[in-house]
């Protein structure tokens, strides 16, 4: 009981002092995610409005397919990427094994298939309709969708969300391609993760609190994007 | 702009709705199209609209003795106003200012040409209102201030007065009466209540049998 305390105050203390290395730790792993789900929204969203809005065959083959990757896990994803990462991977020669950008693509790996599906069915639930009135009103094929993204903005914003706290909080894949190295690739999860294992718990609790708050507030905007969004979906 | 419906063909899972429609429409006039559920009306005015491909014959559009090619400029000068309008989730003036700020306009321009067309149909005055809250009267008449907003040659207005009331049928109807006074531009409306078209229309049309005929 008196370690469990301890570490508790120690931990608060690193948090109320920005102790310099548990603020690097969550600017890296702000920024991994960050970067992650920049790239995923980029690759992501258009993915889901083609998904939603086109028709072509293998479309429900497509669909399955993201719906299965969804549920991707992680170790699983570390795995390949290590592969193809590897010096003597395919992409060796790239030299970003244990790098921060060798996260950030794990991360995006990850959070693409979870950002397609979800904006996925957000544009999917808007009416039909909206797309004819933009066509009536004189809409190319283009200002078309827009006006169904527009209109699926708060769905769209959930995703994003969703997508966020899902590897924010993740630590299989980017600990085996980030390889959790002081002060270069140790994100939040990870150092939990070693520090934990090495008995020092006061940075793995302030660490986790930390986490912990990013997950509320990250839970607390997606309850008021879904809210805003419901306000005027009758 | 004239519009001519030449031997239009329209089959839905090998059920023909139009067999053979052809009909030539004038400038400035208001047509009110008639028939029972199911005729083809509503497929006749997306056809028209250049929303939808007829399986064979055409809608053609000239100018003087110019034919038109179906291009989106084209489409930008006809407008139609589906029976169910589609609002966005929006403002009542980003809704009206949508076919002009698609098209380029310049913000002035739509400022005063969405005024313009909220003061025609009577929603001057809720202009910043959220457009999911208005009644379906009010709808009803955004959905033609958002058509008219691009001041459109053809306007198509499917079952205008279908799902309002009283009130907002007389607003809607003293609207095309308007219309048709000021002569700037065609309208072809579909409507169940024959007085209504009576009163409304220079010229009644009837689908019968996947074609159409004058009344
Ligand atoms: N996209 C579609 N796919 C299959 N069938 C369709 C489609 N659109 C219309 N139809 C069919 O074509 C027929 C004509 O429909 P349309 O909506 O044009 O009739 P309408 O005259 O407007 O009827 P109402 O008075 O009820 O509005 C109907 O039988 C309808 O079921
Ligand atoms: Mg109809």
């Amino acid at each position: 009981m008196d370690l469990f305390l301890q570490a508790i105050s120690h931990a608060f203390s690193l948090i109320v002092h920005l102790d310099p290395v548990l603020t690097g730790i969550i600017v890296l792993s702000l920024k991994v995610s960050g970067y992650a789900l920049i790239i995923a929204t980029v690759l992501g969203l258009p993915a889901g409005a083609f998904l939603g809005l086109k028709r072509f065959p293998a479309r429900d083959l497509a669909i399955s397919t993201i719906n299965t990757f969804m549920g991707l896990p992680p170790v699983v994803v570390g795995l390949f990427l290590y592969l193809l990462l590897s010096r003597k991977g395919p992409l060796g020669f790239m030299g970003l094994l244990y790098s921060p950008s060798a996260m950030i693509i794990a991360q995006t790996v990850l959070a693409v298939p979870i950002v397609t599906a979800l904006c996925h069915s957000a544009i999917m639930s808007v009416d039909p309709i909206i797309r004819q009135a933009a066509r009536t009103l004189g809409a190319t094929d283009t200002q078309e969708t827009l006006a169904v993204i527009r209109e699926a903005r708060y769905g769209i914003l959930s995703a994003l969300l969703a997508a966020f706290g899902r590897v924010m909080a993740e630590v299989g894949a980017i600990l085996i391609v980030g390889g959790n190295i002081a002060g270069y690739t140790r994100v939040m999860t990870t150092t939990i993760a070693l520090e934990t294992d090495k008995g020092n718990f006061e940075l793995a609790l302030a660490l986790g609190i930390i986490l912990l708050a990013i997950s509320f507030l990250v839970n607390a905007a997606l309850h008021f994007v879904r809210k805003k969004g419901m306000v005027h979906t009758s | 702009m004239r519009l001519i419906a030449r031997h239009i063909r329209k089959d839905y899972g090998g059920r023909t709705v139009l067999k053979d429609c052809s009909y030539e429409f004038d400038a400035h006039a208001v047509y009110a199209l008639m028939g029972p559920n199911g005729c083809g009306k509503s497929t006749f005015l997306r056809i028209c609209s250049l929303l939808e491909r007829p399986d064979s014959g055409d809608a053609l559009f000239s100018d003087g003795a110019t034919m038109l090619l179906p291009d989106l400029s084209l489409r930008r000068r006809i407008t139609l106003v589906l029976a169910r309008t589609g609002v966005f989730n929006t403002t009542v003036y980003r809704n009206a200012a949508y076919g002009l700020s698609i098209r380029g306009a310049g913000k002035a321009e739509i400022a005063r040409k969405v005024k313009e067309a909220l003061n025609f149909v009577g929603l001057g005055h809720k202009i910043d209102q959220h457009a999911r809250t208005l009644s379906s009267g009010e709808t009803q008449r955004l959905g033609i201030a958002r058509a008219l907003a691009v001041e459109p040659e053809i306007l198509f207005l499917d079952e205008p007065t279908a799902s309002v009331d009283q009130e907002n049928t007389e607003i809607i109807e003293s609207l095309i009466m308007k219309m048709r006074t000021d002569g700037k531009t065609m309208v072809i409306m579909t409507t169940h209540d024959r007085d209504q078209a009576d009163r409304l229309a220079d010229q009644v049309l009837v689908i019968r049998d996947g074609s159409i005929t004058r009344h």
